[in-house]
């Protein structure tokens, strides 16, 4: 492990640490959905898995009552590290509304370029409504249709190979359903996602480019099996892009386990595929996502 | 909690204590030997884990009050032989349907939320594996829609 990373990994931690002493205040009946329904937070704020969103809104508000979380993420590829940080608040789980702050780590890549800048920045806002059904309670899935805008703030890079704003939003619609005892009596998580953007790598390498310069619909899949209440294995799909000629764009995948001890904690360690990023190949590597909810 | 909830709790538990041993079920024959009814343990399985969500929703600030008025010993009795019927077990339900008894309550998300989070705890604090666990919550979930805001 570099340095970086330990200190990253040793922020996160205290930053964990901090909310959870701030929420052991609240009682375990202020938010009364049941454990886990909160989902993790991906990379990008919203509530979900990790790289692929879900129609679940964060926190653990029922229809009465509000939610939030506040998290810290980590992705370690051979070329590349992402630091993310965000919090998201969720009112009668009907609106989830989320921020995400992206650090994208890329010293060999200036290497190769010559470049001084090593990082990009990027800002993701977002918006999820819950449209219609329950996670648990209705046989039609839960519903919600989200936004994320997103501003990238170190376009140098992004804009020599070829991307043409440094800013875009993201449309998402998601269906997730949890099947009660859906497998071997085990409970099923399923989830889908279509997403309408032009985002490349995140909107980290800017949005748009000379190849392709509208947004397209994507797919984007994941599915688990609940252990138990506070277990949960399963992996991700998240098919990428391709606008940029120079720089080409694989899609993405990740194998998690999420541990939910409690209402106040989630822990998310995955195993991610990022195929070839900007010029590097076979950027697989780990991930790591701590959340405190309150 | 307020002096009164604790009041009411301790009434709840006064009230299940009186009525232990009141039988919930009339055998009519014996059920296979892996249903979820046998898994629960049968009779005797249901009427403990029934008593103790009980006394799971006596102590729950979020609900204990709804139960304010209501005849404990016939509830647990009621809730008793609805378990063993759709869990397979050798009982008819006779009560009303789940829609006409929870009508006009107007019983909230977080109410509902809150009972299968009481039921949850009972099941664990009885060491039902994770897998009866999960049948018997997927036989009660879809009752969502005929109890809250009803
Ligand atoms: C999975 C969800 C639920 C199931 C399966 C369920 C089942 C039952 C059953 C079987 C009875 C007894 C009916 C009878 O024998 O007459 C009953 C009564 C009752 N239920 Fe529920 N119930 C559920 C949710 C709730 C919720 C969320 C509340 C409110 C917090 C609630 C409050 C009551 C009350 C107060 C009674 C007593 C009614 C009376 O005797 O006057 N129930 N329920």
């Amino acid at each position: 492990m570099s340095k970086a990373t330990a200190l990253i990994l040793i922020k996160i931690i205290l930053l964990n640490g901090v909310l959870a002493l701030a929420t052991v205040a609240h009682s375990e009946q202020d938010r009364s959905r049941l454990l886990a329904t909160g989902g993790a937070s991906t990379i990008e704020g919203s509530a979900g898995g990790g790289i692929v969103p879900m129609a679940v809104l964060s926190g653990y508000g029922a229809r009465e009552e509000q939610g939030g979380t506040a998290f810290a993420s980590h992705v370690q590829v051979p070329h590349y590290s992402l630091s993310v940080v965000g919090a998201s608040w969720s009112w009668r789980n009907r609106l989830e509304l989320s921020v995400a702050e992206q650090r994208l780590s890329h010293r060999p890549l200036s290497q190769l370029l010559g470049v001084n800048d090593t990082s990009i920045r990027q800002t993701v806002v977002g918006a999820k409504v819950r449209l219609a059904g329950d996670l648990i309670y209705t046989p039609l899935p839960q519903i919600s249709l989200g936004a994320q805008y997103k501003k990238n703030y170190d376009f140098l890079i992004p804009s020599a190979a070829g991307a043409r704003d440094d800013s875009g939003t993201d449309l998402t619609l998601s269906a997730t359903k949890l099947l009660l005892a859906g497998v071997a009596d085990r409970n099923l998580l399923l989830n889908g996602t279509l997403r309408y953007s032009k985002a490349n790598q995140l909107g980290l390498v800017g949005f748009g480019g000379d190849k392709n310069n509208s947004p397209e619909l994507l797919a984007e899949v994941s599915a688990g099996v609940f252990f138990n209440r506070h277990w949960l294995i399963g992996g991700e799909y998240r098919q990428k892009p391709d606008n940029l000629s120079f720089i080409s764009e694989d899609d993405w995948y990740s194998a998690f386990v999420a541990w939910f001890p409690n209402r106040h904690i989630s822990l998310v360690a995955a195993y991610v595929d990022l195929g070839e990023v900007a010029t590097f190949r076979n950027q697989h590597g780990w991930y790591l996502s701590l959340q405190g909810a309150f | 909690m307020t002096g009164w909830l604790m009041n009411r709790s301790l009434l709840i538990l006064a009230a299940l204590l009186l009525s232990a041993g009141m039988s919930a079920c009339s055998p009519l024959g014996k059920p296979p030997a892996d249903n979820l009814y046998q898994r629960l343990g049968g009779e005797q399985g249901i009427e403990a884990l029934v008593y103790d969500l009980l006394v799971e929703i006596a102590a729950d600030e979020r609900i204990v009050e709804r139960f304010r008025d209501v005849n404990i010993p016939r509830f647990r009795q009621g809730l008793e032989s609805y378990i063993c019927s759709i869990s397979g077990g050798p009982c008819e339900y006779s009560g009303e349907s789940m829609q006409v008894v929870h009508a006009g309550h107007g019983y909230t998300d977080v109410e509902f939320n809150a009972l299968v989070d009481d039921l949850i705890r009972a099941m664990e604090k009885r060491q039902l594996p994770v897998a009866t666990q999960n049948r018997l919550l997927a036989l009660l979930a879809p009752s969502y829609r005929d109890i809250v805001y009803q």
